[in-house]
């Protein structure tokens, strides 16, 4: 009468409970037993794969076990790869130390563990500062750097993917405050945004609007400093001359620019940058005395606090100008 | 008094899993389920009613059995096969009926569960890395699947509003890859092609069907209401994903890669459906902090699914059926349930 508590029952003898201790409960379990049962038979007997197993879920034995590790790459859940970065960094280093010469200031400023907000000028029109701030940085103190960027760059085809496998992420605040709280790691903002590199020559070393002040606010969030990064080379290594407005809206890109490359090497132009020599002068780290976590902090505060560093990087690039006396040789 | 559950869907993976695993519990007094058709998986004491995909006929059965809690499987989440209007007439109609009888008054219900789907929030280059559960979504919707999708849950928040004395908990679960279910992407795996957009790798998650399947259990079992994420732990590039399962990218040109791929699905060598289109470009990850908080563990990380997936089609391949290690025999089970010549309540 009980069928739930019969011993030789497949599934998990259940523990003596409903079934047996209401008999018309359990003569409405045989009823429907029977009768699905029967339906069971001629499920059981079709050859289909989406006949189902009849072991439940709960007593099913784990494949895990015996598996081993099913991953077959080192891409983490921000698409980086170290195996990446290494070829990269090796194609790369020619290029930082004997083409840019790469210079830095102040590298010791840069914490060597815990999360931080690196915030740097941005210039040329595809950019040389960014993926030299994160090979310098990941040689030096050997901790990688994740680069957040426009969305842009995820719809390009080949670059996006590639970009992301250096270490290059969405600028969404949600990945900013998870990379720099959640998971203590350096990321890297241009708060002028593309603003800073469709600019042309004429507006070099002119910092542009830093946003809307986000990357202080996330930092303060974060709860983690702010380590402006002076960056003086990059405005000549790939100087735009002049923009077209109209390819640039045909082809869909944020702008289209006829480089000073362009004009002296025609299409090579594009990939190839003026042997400028970069410095970089690491700032003094700024802290923010505020509440970490809160969903949002004063306006004025985070717009006060933006703008004092936009002053700083522009004060300090003034310096170092100052002191360059050659765009080649520094 | 043991809890009343019906079940939608029971002729579905879903519906005829979650009955499976809630007939083993003794808390559980009387399992219903819904479906079009037969169930079918062998259920030992679930009762079947038959309805329409509408369920208009839901409410007179809830008003007629005092079931505390629906569990809610038949959504659909993969418009491979479905026309436009079956999705929109199970996904939007089915879920306004199912609610409308949940929230009659005096109705008996005091739980649903609804298993939606990470489809709801699309898949752009706009996206954070990890969705929350109250992240909105950045992009417009552009699937017939995802606006079905989205209109469920809609009418799901509104429904969560209106009726404060009912526990209403939202299951979203990433892409779904294990040994027995059949997904557009475990259909092209099997076929050894896995369909990219050429030059885009992206980060994708999957779900175990077993954690799938206890994710349901949890909530349903411990009344959790609310809105969860559900995906393995992790997150693996979709080329990844072919060299788990064995298969070879197949690569669409970035522009309509659908139009491409149409006349391979239309051969049966693919399957490429709309809404797989922006994760195959863009991927997509969710946040599950939520859910684990609640105390839930999974079994199998996001590429443990892929591999689970792989290991079962590696032995489908050898033997013709993925679980020799446990073969149901229908006749012996029911002589030694039903027949007098076994001695009963000894113990094993």
């Amino acid at each position: 009468m009980a069928v739930s508590t019969d011993p030789a029952d497949p599934a998990p003898a259940r523990e003596t409970g409903a079934g047996p201790g209401h008999p018309d409960d359990a003569d409405l379990i045989e009823a429907v037993v029977r009768r699905t049962g029967r339906d069971g038979q001629a499920a059981a007997d079709r050859p289909s794969e989406d006949t189902l197993r009849y072991l439940p879920v709960a007593t099913r034995p784990s494949d895990t076990g015996t598996a081993g590790d099913p991953r077959r790459s080192d891409v983490d859940e921000w698409g980086r790869s170290e195996h990446v970065r290494r070829i990269a960094r090796r194609l790369y280093d020619p290029l930082y130390r004997y083409w840019f010469r790469v210079e830095w200031e102040g590298l010791e400023k840069i914490p060597a563990d815990g999360g931080a907000l690196l915030i740097a000028n941005h210039a040329g029109a595809i950019p040389p500062d960014a993926p030299a701030i994160m090979h310098g940085i990941e040689q030096q103190l050997d901790r990688p750097v994740y680069g957040l960027a426009d969305d842009f760059f995820r719809t390009v085809p080949v670059v996006g993917t590639l970009w992301s496998r250096a270490g290059g992420v969405p600028a969404h605040p949600d990945n900013a405050f998870r990379l720099l709280h959640d998971q203590g790691q350096l990321a890297l903002v241009f708060p002028e945004g593309t603003k800073a590199t469709s600019k042309t020559y004429a507006d070099r070393y002119r910092l542009r609007r830093f946003g809307r002040g986000g990357f202080v606010e996330i930092a303060m969030r974060a709860g983690v400093p702010v380590v402006p990064i002076a960056v003086v080379g990059a405005e000549e290594a790939m100087p735009i001359v002049f923009r077209i407005g109209g390819v640039a809206r045909a082809l869909h890109l944020p702008y289209f620019p006829v480089t000073a490359n362009a004009l002296v090497l025609g299409p090579l132009g594009y990939i190839t940058y003026f042997p400028a020599k970069l410095k970089l002068r690491v700032l003094d780290p700024v802290r923010f005395d505020v509440e970490p976590g809160l969903e949002r902090y004063s306006r004025s505060r985070v717009m006060d606090e933006a703008e004092g560093i936009r002053a700083t990087l522009q004060e300090a690039l003034h310096d170092m100008l100052r002191e360059r006396r050659s765009v080649w040789f520094g | 008094m043991g809890r009343r559950v019906l079940i939608t869907g029971l002729d579905t993976f879903w519906g005829g899993r979650m009955a499976q695993a809630l007939e083993v519990r003794p808390d559980v007094d009387v399992i219903l389920g819904l479906g079009t058709k037969e169930p079918r998986v062998p259920l030992e004491r679930t009762e079947f009613v038959r309805s329409d995909q509408k369920y208009s006929i839901l409410s007179r059965i809830v008003r007629a059995t005092q079931v505390d809690t629906i569990v809610h499987t038949f959504l659909e989440t993969n418009s491979v096969g479905v026309p436009g209007r079956v999705l929109h007439e199970i996904n939007v109609i089915g879920t306004l009926n199912l609610l409308a009888a949940a929230g009659s008054p005096g109705s008996s219900v005091r739980h649903v569960v609804v298993k939606s789907s990470t489809h709801v929030y699309g898949s752009s280059e706009h996206d954070p890395a990890w969705f929350r559960e109250e992240t909105p979504r950045p992009s417009p919707v552009r699937t017939r699947l995802e606006r079905s999708l989205v209109e469920v849950e809609a009418l799901v928040r509104d429904f969560t509003e209106d009726n404060p004395r009912l526990g209403v908990t939202v299951l979203r679960f990433a892409n779904v890859l294990g040994t027995d279910i059949v997904t557009p992407v475990s259909h092209d795996l099997r076929r050894h092609l896995l369909p990219c957009v050429a030059g885009f790798d992206p980060l994708v998650q999957f779900v175990e069907e077993d954690d799938v399947v206890r994710a349901l259990e949890f909530v349903t079992d411990r009344r959790i209401p609310g809105v969860f994420n559900v995906a393995g732990e992790g997150k693996l590039p979709w080329s990844e994903v072919a060299a788990i399962g064995g298969a070879v990218l197949l690569p669409l040109p970035p522009v309509w890669p659908g139009a491409f791929a149409a006349p391979l699905t239309r051969l049966g060598l693919v399957q490429f459906p709309p809404e797989m289109e922006g994760l195959a470009r863009y991927g997509r990850g969710v946040d599950t902090g939520r859910l684990r908080a609640s105390g839930f563990r999974y079994r199998y990380t996001s590429a443990g699914a892929v591999q689970s997936f792989a290991r079962a089609n590696n032995l489908r391949r050898a033997t013709g059926s993925a679980a020799p290690e446990y073969r149901y025999e229908q006749d012996v089970e029911q002589f030694f349930r039903h027949s007098p010549a076994v001695v009963r309540g000894l113990d094993a």
